[in-house]
């Protein structure tokens, strides 16, 4: 196994940089270069010598042991001024050593997974952790990361388990005293599972849409100040705004944090008949992203905008509230008039929708949620008709618990055979 | 005195020996059966029946190999019955009662005709070693035989303990001696050994049961057989009696529970718990008021009855007490009572796919001994350990039995890689290709394989071919031909209108459709015969998971043939947890997928063995 070693703090100038290694050689490498191995998980002050040695940097060095480090191999980290030239400087020296390799992206989470540190949803809360831009990205991706959607599946599978063990004994022991209609208690179970699993598909595209972000179209008619307003969303001049009609051909987009949750507000080109090709061409695709968007923000004139639909949900307020007065909400992107009521309102209805998110972050995890889904599904239809033939419904249990196994770990005869004979009197 | 060669000696005249020797003989070795009293060859020393759900799967296999466990089974077949009729065809097991006398002589009459088999009556001492190599055995008597290869199937013998209330007797059955020099050879090899129990019920007077108002259980009045050359029945057919327990059963139990050898603490081996006895139901399932017992007759001209459910290590007394309780039973009388019989057994982790020792060459070990419980598991391990021994002595490759191909791979594969904590049985449960291991294709997934490796003979040989063609043609001819929607339902079939033309394959595959509704269709059909269009049906009701189960099996056999070296260094391996290390050098799994199935064995891990088995150097670098 390669030692492996990279910089974990941002690239580029910082106060501070950290550079992680992993691997049998880790406290070998700690010793050429400190000059001695600090005690475990204890930071020490050291000076940081390059092969021939010259005084690199003087910096913090910690030191951790075989199982007891993130990866789970002996590890250590140094934490060195942000230099580039310091990090550049102590990079080399590590690439000096023999078995000491730069690592690969990922790499030292991987060895955390191969070593059994974390599972495979927990490395994919690792991952959204690091990216985690606003504080609810931050909440689910920790929740993810601490084993949640593990034991939520965990969970489901015992109780599919608990399903499949009431159809196998109906079948391998067709002869003993098993209660003899196991089949309304394995629809109860099933049915049960189906409508849990559901949900956690509903709240998978909120869990989404915190992890990826919403996106909020500004839609109106054109030289109604959408672009001004998103100016001053962003607090920069994102967009070209000019007193002409239809500025704006493409979709302008801003990301931003709103109540923690990270938002993309799309501005986009007025809406009109033209006989512009060009504006024409963008104003198709302006449609296209505010139906796409998940709420669409509609500065408004009065008049109707032809080819959108406004939901209940979306918000319409009345444009250049500083020239025009009139009743309703009003926003100004010129003087900055509603727009914190218009952000308010944005973030109600934006948290309101996570209010119900699940675990299931990934695409990965829908895909598995959703081949139980359809072989519960599968099931169920066959209890249905008097279950002559339960060894297929069985089937579609075995297919459904292999789904879930791919989230996190894989099913064995022997539970099902256990939850039998503990709950059952078999044997004559 | 110096006994001629033989090139494959079998110890123990049991379901696994027979089941051995005759498989050895048939791969044309020369075989020595050796057995302490020669009248005892096939002797069903527990219940009196054969097959049922998972095991009347591995009987169909082994004579799909051309054993002899399904033949002896239906000539001695005194009521067929087929289990699970009600439910699909996967999970339905051919099960008989068995005339005890006519099994045992049936059994003994098939390895009579083979004069490559000498049957020898003498207890086996010791084992002659040769450095790792087996080199033949040693009778008590003091005389020698040579052999390249041995087989143990010493079934319950080893070390065996009967136990009666608080009476106990070294035993290997029921008024046998058990083989204890053999236990401590074994000892002395290092060969991992466990301790387990099993039970009998007592023995019942059947002239003196009041079968009057009992319920009675007939066979099927279209017998299923064991065999796939069985044409007719040929025993008289009897049906058994069922009674239950009740209150006062379970009170005398429960006054007793002291005086019982496995309450008393005296047993310390494992017992299986899907075969428990009466007093394990009574204490774990104490709400339960009343237990089914079967009463089984032994045979035609035996008025001994194997009452099934009441297996007991209770003394003589309480278990005559307890019997007369039960209805029926009232003025029964006793032959023999019940008792527990504890037992060495070899961990079966010590093996390999092919049955032989690991460490040691030429040795193989089959039945009870590696922890399993039936005659059906017992004999279609002999038939593995048969095959492989004659396979050694030839020096060629042995003969591996898959999860994807047979019950018989599941279970070895299982015991190999698992071992067995409790005496191991089989259950439809444990095959994951369970719709398409069926009892009725056992010859089209087996016999091509026996074929191959030469333990099939002429006429069976035949005969499969004949029911081959016929079900290709037939396959052929169904999904020949094809139908509108209008034309299905002017026969009688609910289809909706808007879907396009379909095969008499897709139609057969419709939920209740059976095969003879096609004639409505196309009257030819008619002619097919009933087996070979009862079996196209049975493909067509699983084939849409048959299709999807196909890609599972692909998966697994790239699993299965991504070797792992018989010396591969799992200590040093950074990244396994020190127990997982320990477990793998102990189990030494053949493959990726055994390893798989190793208990605490995690995703992670074999993905860490897997890079490894794929980056030797990187291995070696690693130092």
């Amino acid at each position: 196994m390669d030692t492996i070693y990279a910089l974990a703090s941002a690239q580029g100038k910082s106060g501070v940089a950290v550079i992680r290694i992993s691997g049998p050689r880790a406290h070998n490498a700690v010793r050429a270069l400190a000059g001695d191995l600090p005690e475990v998980r204890r930071t020490s002050l050291r000076n940081l010598r390059d092969g021939d040695g010259g005084l690199i940097d003087s910096g913090l060095v910690v030191v951790f042991s075989e199982g007891a480090s993130f990866t789970g191999e002996a590890a250590a980290e140094l934490h060195v001024h942000g230099s580039r030239a310091t990090i550049a400087a102590v990079l080399r020296a590590l690439s000096m050593r023999p078995g000491l390799r730069p690592a690969e992206p990922g790499e030292f989470s991987r060895r955390a997974f191969e070593n059994g540190r974390l599972d495979l949803t927990e490395v994919e809360g690792l991952a959204d952790l690091i990216d985690a831009e606003t504080e609810a990205q931050r909440r689910q991706a920790l929740r993810v990361l601490s084993g949640a959607l593990r034991e939520r599946t965990e969970n489901w599978r015992e109780r599919m388990i608990q399903a499949m063990s009431l159809l196998e004994a109906s079948i391998d022991f067709a002869e003993e005293d098993v209660p003899e209609d196991v089949l309304p208690e394995v629809r109860s179970l099933l049915l049960a599972l189906r409508s849990d699993l559901h949900a956690e598909l509903a709240g998978s595209a909120a869990a989404e849409r915190i992890r990826d972000g919403f996106e909020v179209a500004i839609i109106g008619p054109p030289n109604i100040g959408k672009s001004t307003l998103l100016n001053r969303l962003a607090g920069r001049d994102a967009a070209i705004t000019s007193e002409i009609a239809g500025t704006t051909r493409d979709v302008i987009e801003v990301r931003m944090d709103l109540g923690g949750l990270p938002v993309t507000i799309l501005d986009t080109a007025g809406l009109r008949e033209t006989g512009d090709v060009v504006e024409a061409l963008g104003i198709e695709r302006a449609l296209q992203r505010a139906r796409m968007a998940d709420i669409r923000v509609v500065l408004s004139d009065g008049t109707r905008l032809p080819g959108v639909e406004i939901g209940p949900e979306d918000i319409v307020v009345r444009a250049k509230g500083d020239l025009h007065e009139g009743s309703g909400a009003a926003v100004s992107g010129l003087t900055g008039a509603g727009v914190t009521e218009l952000l308010a309102r944005l973030a109600d209805t934006l948290s309101s929708r996570v209010a119900n998110a699940g675990l299931a972050v990934q695409e990965r995890h829908r895909l598995a949620i959703g081949v139980a889904v359809a072989a519960l599904n599968s099931a169920l239809a066959r209890l249905n008709d008097e279950a002559e033939h339960p060894e297929i419904p069985a089937e579609d249990l075995r297919r459904a618990v292999y789904a879930l196994d791919a989230l996190v770990g894989r099913v064995d005869v022997e539970q099902v055979l256990d939850r039998i004979f503990s709950s059952f009197c078999i044997g004559k | 005195m110096k006994h001629e060669a033989f090139d494959v000696i079998v110890i123990g005249g049991g379901h696994a020996g027979c089941e051995a020797a005759h498989a050895a003989a048939r791969m044309g070795t020369q075989v020595a059966l050796i057995t302490l009293d020669a009248t005892k060859i096939g002797v069903m020393s527990c219940n009196p029946a054969i097959g049922g759900l998972g095991k009347g799967h591995l009987v169909r296999e082994i004579d799909a190999l051309d054993g002899l466990m399904g033949r002896a089974a239906d000539r001695a077949g005194i009521q067929f019955r087929l289990l699970n009729r009600r439910k699909g065809p996967a999970v339905q097991g051919p099960r008989t009662q068995a005339d005890r006398t006519l099994y045992r002589l049936a059994v003994q009459e098939i390895l009579a005709e083979r004069p490559d088999i000498t049957v020898v009556a003498g207890e086996v001492a010791d084992l002659l070693m040769e450095g790792d190599r087996v080199r033949g055995v040693v009778l008590a008597d003091g005389s020698e035989i040579a052999a390249a290869s041995v087989i143990v199937t010493t079934g319950t013998f080893l070390r065996g303990v009967i136990h009666i209330g608080d009476v106990s007797y070294p035993a290997g059955r029921m008024g046998e001696q058990p083989s204890n020099r053999l236990a401590d050879r074994f000892s002395a090899l290092n060969l991992p050994l466990g301790r387990l129990k099993t039970g009998t019920p007592p023995r019942l007077d059947g002239r003196t049961i009041n079968w009057e108002g009992l319920k009675s259980q007939p066979g099927d009045p279209d017998p299923v057989f064991l065999s796939f050359l069985t044409a007719e029945v040929t025993a008289p057919q009897v049906s058994c009696g069922i009674t239950h327990t009740n209150e006062r059963t379970h009170e005398i139990i429960t006054r007793n529970l002291g005086r019982s050898a496995m309450y008393g603490g005296r047993i310390e081996g494992v017992g299986p718990r899907y075969c428990p006895s009466i007093e394990d139901k009574v204490v774990r399932f104490a709400d339960k008021t009343s237990h089914q017992v079967f009463l089984e007759p032994e045979g035609v001209d035996d008025p001994t009855v194997y009452p099934n459910g009441i297996s007991t290590s209770l003394p003589a007394d309480v278990q005559a007490e307890y019997v007369h309780s039960m209805r029926g039973l009232e003025r029964s009388v006793i032959l023999q009572p019940g008792y527990a019989i504890e037992y060495d057994y070899v961990d079966p982790r010590a093996l390999s796919l092919d049955l032989g020792v690991k460490a040691i060459r030429g040795l193989f070990l089959a039945g009870q001994i590696n922890g399993t419980t039936g005659y059906e598991e017992a004999a279609a391990q002999g038939l593995v350990a048969g095959l492989n021994a004659a396979q050694f002595v030839r020096g060629r490759e042995a003969v591996h039995f898959s999860r994807t191909d047979s019950y018989i791979g599941v279970m070895i594969d299982d015991l190999t890689s698992r071992g067995a904590a409790e005496p191991y049985r089989m259950f439809t449960s444990r095959a994951e290709f369970r719709l398409a291991l069926r009892a009725d294709n056992a010859d089209q997934r087996l016999t091509p394989l026996g074929r191959a490796i030469g333990c099939v003979g002429e006429s069976r040989a035949r005969q499969f071919e004949t029911k081959l063609a016929a079900l290709d043609a037939g396959r052929a001819h169904l999904a020949g031909e094809s139908w509108t929607p209008r034309e299905l339902a002017a026969a009688g079939f609910k289809i909706s209108q808007d879907g396009g033309r379909r095969s008499s394959l897709d139609v057969l595959a419709f939920p209740d459709v059976r095969f003879a509704d096609l004639v409505r269709l196309n009257p030819q059909h008619g002619e097919t015969a009933g087996e070979i269009g009862e079996q196209l049906w049975r493909d067509a009701l699983y084939a849409k998971y048959l299709d999807r189960q196909t890609r599972d099996v692909e998966t697994l056999r790239r699993e299965e043939s991504t070797r792992i070296p018989a010396d591969f260094l799992y200590e040093g391996v950074s990244g396994l947890s020190a127990e997982l290390q320990q477990k793998l050098s102990r189990v030494r799994p053949a493959t990726m997928a055994q390893a798989a199935r190793i208990e605490g064995m995690t995703p992670a891990a074999l993905l860490l063995l897997l890079s490894r088995l794929r980056a030797p150097r990187k291995l070696r670098d690693a130092g």
